[in-house]
């Protein structure tokens, strides 16, 4: 299981990585995808709409399973990755990388702070 | 203290992903849960399922008892057939559903669910006014399914035993990868297969399934796990205990009419069934398929009627990787439980159309 220790992590298992432009790119961990199992679709709310930390902005679908996904932060999703439309299975092939979910304006750049590190991440899934 | 099957170590040597389920450590999937069901659709899989219960009934009353039981007609049993049955409790709901093999003349193998060893043990023992001999050996023995179109021909290269001259929902015993095992041609997937009982302290069980593997490879055998098992019977329209039929339903409203057989005398629960026949079933449990490829129905979402009533419940769901679109069953009003009729599940925010469709939903 991977866990970059350059990204943040919320106890729901989503990553966080911080665009140091105040946005953040946001997806669920390797930990998460191999839970899930193979997944069929992902649903994304539209743009636009504002987050506070842990409403929910999207579903996972897997063949076994559903979860849900919780914004990590405060905050307004600007963009949402459209590959994932077609191709799910990004999320269990890449997950930090072509399986990203959304990208999000930060409103409250202290909460980044309240993140797990990838230490801390890995001692609540290990 | 969770139990483990004979297999577990090779299971954690495969990639098996490990989860609680009846109680053991079982293996929920290895490569993923579309590989391994489209292994055993087009070519072999092989399922530990050494978490299923045994008991073994036998004597002179021994079809007396399984005759009181369950639901089904054991008469109709000879040694080497086996038959598809359930048990219930005298309100008509379901103990459990189960296979009777008839091993020879007074002696009888009840196969039951994993998580309903304990539960049904006590409850045949309850009813066994007779005094039929009743031992549970469910500890003792090893449970491998081989599914799948390949598995005779996987399965033929390691015994002597004819397996064309076991015909389906019958079985054998005979010496396979060198242990006597009970050969059996049933499974849950809805492919050709066998199961493979036999009593593993006194065999080598890891000589077994690498045997298993090493005549399975030039098919592209793959090992299955939990989540495989599910999506395939699903497909199939089999009910799953705990999910589609309970301690709640009854095999009249379950799809389960068929094994119920009224004229064979008296058994747990006839009159109280036989009632509910007379005065007409108030639902029905019915297989359905998501219109758009978007849905996946789960167990517990609400079915609804085009207005929003609440017409029934999700028992199982799942994303069918064959078709690949939502299918499941529910329990639906009798008014509503017409085939090619539309009903609605509630999932999340939406109202999701589902055709009802007789299973099983692949052609077979």
């Amino acid at each position: 299981m991977s866990t970059p220790s350059d990204l943040k992590y919320t106890p729901e298992h989503e990553w966080v990585r911080d665009n140091g432009d105040g946005t953040v790119t946001i997806g669920i961990t390797d930990f998460a995808q191999g839970e899930l199992g193979d997944i069929v679709f992902v649903e994304l709310e539209d743009p636009g709409t504002d987050y506070s930390k842990d409403d929910t902005f999207g579903t996972v679908e897997a063949v076994k399973t559903v979860s849900d996904l919780y914004a990590p932060i405060d905050g307004e999703v600007i963009e949402l990755n459209e590959e994932l439309e077609d191709n799910p299975e990004l999320v269990n092939d890449d997950p930090y990388g072509a399986g990203w979910m959304i990208k999000m304006k930060v409103a409250d750049a202290g909460q980044l702070d309240s993140l797990l590190s990838a230490d801390e991440y890995q001692d609540i899934t290990s | 203290m969770l139990k483990r099957t004979p297999f577990f170590d090779l299971h954690n040597q495969t990639g098996g992903k490990i989860v609680e389920f009846a109680g053991y450590e079982m293996p929920v999937q290895y490569k993923g849960i579309k590989v391994e069901h489209a292994a055993v659709r087009h070519a072999v899989g092989v399922f530990d399922v050494s978490h299923m219960g045994e008991f073994f009934i036998s004597g002179d009353k021994a079809l007396e008892l399984i005759q009181k039981v369950t639901v089904n007609d054991a008469s109709k049993l000879f040694p080497g057939k086996a038959q598809y049955s359930c048990m219930c409790y005298a309100d008509g709901g379901i103990v459990d559903d189960l296979i009777v093999y008839m091993l020879a003349e007074n002696e009888y193998m009840l196969v039951v669910n994993g998580a309903n060893v304990d539960k049904d043990f006590a409850w045949i023992k309850s009813q066994n006014t007779m005094g039929a001999e009743l031992v549970d050996r469910s500890d003792d023995y090893a449970l491998l399914a081989v599914q799948g179109p390949k598995a005779k021909a996987t399965l033929q290269k390691l015994t002597d035993t004819n397996l064309d001259e076991i015909g389906f929902y019958s079985f054998k015993t005979g010496e396979l990868a060198g242990v006597s095992m009970i050969i059996s041609a049933t499974g849950y997937t809805g492919e050709p297969g066998f199961e493979l009982y036999f009593e593993h302290k006194n065999a080598d069980e890891a000589a077994v399934w690498n045997a298993i593997f090493e005549a399975g490879e030039e098919f592209g055998i793959e090992p299955c796990g939990l989540g495989a098992r599910d999506t395939l019977r699903l497909e199939m329209g089999f009910a799953l205990y705990g999910n589609d039929i309970t301690q709640s339903t009854h095999p009249l409203e379950s799809r389960l009419g068929w094994i119920t057989k009224f004229d064979k005398g008296e058994f747990v629960a006839k009159e109280t069934l036989l009632a509910k026949k007379e005065a007409g079933l108030k639902r029905r449990l019915v297989g359905f398929v998501m219109e758009d490829q978007r849905s996946i129905p789960r167990n517990g979402y609400t079915i609804t009627d085009a207005e929003g009533n609440d017409i029934g419940f999700v028992t199982s769901g799942t994303m069918s990787i064959t078709l690949g679109k939502g299918i499941g069953m529910g329990f639906v009003s009798t008014d509503h439980a017409k085939d090619g009729g539309t009903i609605h599940i509630s999932i999340r925010k939406k109202s999701a159309p589902a055709t009802i469709t007789k299973p099983p939903f692949i052609s077979k």
